[in-house]
């Protein structure tokens, strides 16, 4: 692997982290519910694609299965969360 | 200077502006004022970052020789089912909610521009 992608690797992580950080301020912030679950969406998005920058880092395409799982998760946590706003319950 | 090879600029590239599309959706997250105006920013993440990583990931494993190595679509197809799922269900949460707490709603579809 080359220093510039390396380079560009790790500036990849550090903007998802900063992009990150600003959707754990948003959790922390609010201020209603469904602006946390939006927030919480979207950083399961992020650590999604940060699965994949990882995948490319190591060369390893072992991190898809994890990438795949995080979307899915990331689907039915954030189904079940918006599902549990509307009815105060989860399954009825 | 050793010569780099084209394939790894373009990933280094690709995986740059998924960063810099990333860190516009985290900063709509934070700065729209309204709940629904907010909502359109994460699908930045969950499309146009999401297919430039992918692009990426693409590209980096055919480079390495062993033919085309597409099983990152399956990603993006999953992604593109499921996140439209996901608003529309949370829009109907918050709508659901706003109505029971008696605040202001955005106006039915179809009544005309909105205002400003």
């Amino acid at each position: 692997m080359s220093p510039l992608l390396s380079l560009a690797i790790t500036a990849t992580l550090v903007l998802y982290a900063v992009a990150m950080g600003i959707g754990l301020l948003r959790v922390m912030r609010g201020p209603s519910a469904q602006d946390r679950v939006l927030a919480v969406d979207f950083l399961y998005v992020v650590g999604m694609l940060a699965m994949l920058v990882l995948a490319i880092r190591y060369d390893s395409e072992m991190y898809f299965e994890g990438a795949l799982l995080m979307v899915l998760f990331g689907f039915v946590g954030s189904v079940a969360l918006a599902k549990f706003l509307l009815r105060g319950e989860v399954i009825e | 200077m050793t010569a780099v090879p084209l394939a790894e600029i373009v990933v280094a590239l690709l995986l740059l502006a998924s960063g810099g599309v990333v860190l516009l959706a985290a900063l709509g997250l934070l700065r729209l004022p309204d709940f629904f105006l907010r909502m359109h920013a994460p699908a930045l993440a969950s499309t146009l970052a999401a297919w430039i990583v992918t692009l990426a990931s693409i590209v980096h494993f055919s480079s390495r020789g062993g033919g085309l190595a597409l099983h990152t679509w399956l990603i993006i197809i999953v992604l593109s089912i499921t996140a439209p799922v996901t608003t529309i269900v949370l829009a109907r949460a918050a709508l659901f909610r706003r109505r029971q707490a008696g605040d202001d709603l955005p106006p039915p579809l179809g009544s005309g521009p909105p205002q400003a």
